[in-house]
């Protein structure tokens, strides 16, 4: 085959391979640019514009803010909401817990016993998303009404005391957070263990190892970076949410989500509102940033 | 069926020296996972099960709502499914916002796969912390800061914020689905059209797009799911707009219409549909690949022929 170089450019082959790897390649570029600007714009963007928010001083009456260096919105709404902060991290790690007790079992046996029907469960996992979860979360309202379907028997059998109830406790915001968040749990847990080789697993067999002692000592460890993505992809979510705190959990287990979402949205209160998101994003890095350095930078962009 | 199962015992059993008291007592146990996979798969679907059930309950009140009492089946409120001022609007601007979030963040987010599959460049690793920093940040954040964002520009807020910021917490899900599907694929065969030469347009609509056409519908159909199930972030952009999810929410402390079970299980039913049916065409596909993978491995002569003559050529 002929070859259609220029003269004046030099052929590639003579050059040193480091150098030909190095030339800039428009190509990724010019496909990633619509998505990464979007992201850039509106999702970076506003996070730096959120924090900048929580740093100004705003007049309660026309809503105008100003630059002020205000640091001490931060510990203002840390001292004003403690209850509310507490309660989030309480809630949210008490579902995720529950998540990963619940999930593990479920991402294995889709992993290592899903055979041909692997893409099917996890259609089933992602199925519920088709409701809006706000529907969802009103259904567990009526399931879990003091005479409803669930409560309902088991007071007639008097297995219940009659003025027992679930709704406007703590148990209904974690059971409606558990709901709501396993398949986030779910999902990188499949990965993770859908990803260990399986010869690694005979391998430990052919050296006599039983089945516990493959689970607990091959394929748990390899796990390890599923479930820390898992935590993370569960547990941050949670401590934001505000939907089942307030349909389920009635006025006393409001949580930061409900701070935020009244001092936004009612109270008009910008700064308070940013300098909390402000606080709930910087939870997550440092976990991302925690996850990064105990388990390698790397691994956790298998997960995204 | 009865005469298989002992016989993959024993198999297992000589590999790992059990004792064969052990093996006969697994019998029995392995059981447990599959079936506590399918109560947790279960588990999942109740509210929905009670959604679609309530769809069909009576109401004799004066003002129709959702009640835990069962009081008898009706199709009454499928009939009356725009009987309630505002919810039908509410309903049609979901499903608008759903529709046009699927098309921008199946294209843009599928060019970022095809980006992050193809090619090494620098920024790539950021580019995928975004993506999972976007992914794992509470929704309240994203919604509170395009908030911020938005008042801070003095942007009205409607229809099109409700769009950008739907897109945006999309397309990092789409992006993962048709990479995770892209990666399974030989994109070699991209070269080899080319040397057969076709350009790069060509090869994109006849070689690239056909190959990775199931991944992007399976992103696409989540990118519908996330944005019809949004709540958290819509409540903040969505200005004076109704989708439904907030017109849901808003009617919760007074109590819900029947007709919200409705149109809930509408999506719900066209969704899994649409699911299913990607997922059975996923299947024909494989199962099509395979045969054709054993087919090739036979000794069939002229396939042979041809791939002596290819390696040849490239000798």
């Amino acid at each position: 085959m002929e070859r259609h170089v220029h003269p004046d450019l030099p052929v590639e082959p003579d050059e040193p391979p480091r150098r030909s790897r190095r030339r800039f390649q428009p190509a990724p570029y010019l496909l990633g640019a619509p998505a990464i600007l979007w992201l850039a714009i509106l999702f970076i963007v506003p996070l730096f514009t959120m924090l900048s928010l929580s740093l100004q001083t705003c007049d309660p009456n026309t809503y105008a803010c100003t630059m002020t260096w205000n640091f001490g919105e931060f510990g203002n709404v840390i001292s004003r909401y403690s209850d509310q902060l507490i309660r989030s991290i309480v809630y949210a790690g008490a579902a995720t817990v529950i998540d990963l007790v619940i999930a593990f079992p479920l991402a294995y046996w889709i992993a290592f016993y899903g055979g041909r029907r692997k893409n099917f469960y996890l259609l089933m996992l992602l199925v519920p998303f088709f409701v809006s979860f706000v529907i969802r979360t009103t259904a567990w309202q009526f399931l879990l009404a003091d005479q409803g379907p669930i409560l309902g028997p088991l007071k007639s059998l008097h297995l219940l005391p009659q003025n027992y109830h679930v709704l406007a406790t703590w148990i209904a915001v974690v059971a409606g957070m558990a709901y709501n968040y396993l398949p986030f749990t779910a999902l990188p847990l499949y990965v993770a263990l859908e990803r260990i080789d399986r010869r690694v697993i005979e391998a430990a067999g052919d050296l006599y190892s039983n089945r516990t002692s493959v689970f607990m000592r091959v394929i748990f460890p390899l796990a390890i970076p599923g479930i820390f993505a898992a935590f993370l992809l569960t547990f941050v979510p949670a401590a934001g949410d505000f939907v089942n705190a307030s349909i389920l959990g009635g006025t006393n287990n409001t949580m930061i989500g409900n701070v935020i979402q009244q001092a936004f949205l009612v109270q008009n209160d910008y700064p308070a509102a940013s300098a909390l998101s402000a606080i709930l994003m910087a939870a997550m890095l440092i976990g991302i940033f925690a996850y990064s350095k105990i388990l390698g930078a790397r691994t956790i962009e298998e997960y995204v | 069926m009865s005469a298989a199962v002992p016989a993959e015992g024993e198999v297992r059993d000589l590999s790992v020296e059990m004792p064969p008291a052990r093996g006969r007592r697994r019998r029995w146990t392995s059981y447990i996972l599959p079936v506590y996979s399918w109560l947790v798969l279960i588990y999942l679907l109740i509210p929905i099960a009670f959604m679609v059930i309530y769809s069909f309950n009576q109401s004799h009140s004066r003002l129709p709502q959702v009640n835990y009492k069962w009081e008898g089946f009706t199709t009454k409120w499928y009939q009356q499914w725009n009987g309630i001022p505002g919810l039908g609007d509410a309903f049609f601007l979901s499903i608008k916002l759903a529709l046009a979030t699927t098309i921008v963040a199946a294209i843009v987010g599928t060019l970022l796969a095809l980006a992050l599959v193809k090619y090494r460049f620098r920024g790539k690793g950021g580019v995928e912390q975004t993506m999972f920093t976007n992914i794992a940040a509470p929704e309240i954040v994203l919604g509170a800061s395009l908030l911020g964002f938005f008042i801070t520009l003095n942007v009205d807020r409607g229809f099109v914020t409700l769009l950008l910021a739907h897109v945006m917490f999309s397309i990092a899900y789409v992006t993962i689905t048709v990479r995770a599907r892209l990666s399974g694929y030989d994109l070699n065969v991209e070269w080899a059209a080319q040397d057969l030469g076709a350009t790069p347009w060509v090869t994109f609509w006849k070689v690239t797009l056909p190959l990775i056409y199931p991944g992007i519908m399976a992103g696409a159909l989540l990118a519908f799911a996330l944005s019809i199930d949004d709540f958290v972030t819509s409540s903040f952009v969505a200005g004076n707009s109704t989708t439904f999810p907030l017109w849901v929410y808003a009617a919760v402390r007074v109590g819900i219409p029947p007709q919200v079970f409705v149109l809930g299980t509408v999506i719900f039913t066209a969704g899994v549909i649409v699911a299913a049916m990607n997922l059975v065409s996923q299947g024909r596909r494989k199962r099509q690949e395979e045969a054709a993978r054993k087919k090739a491995n036979e000794p069939d002569e002229s396939v042979v022929d041809v791939e002596a003559e290819f390696n040849v050529g490239v000798r």
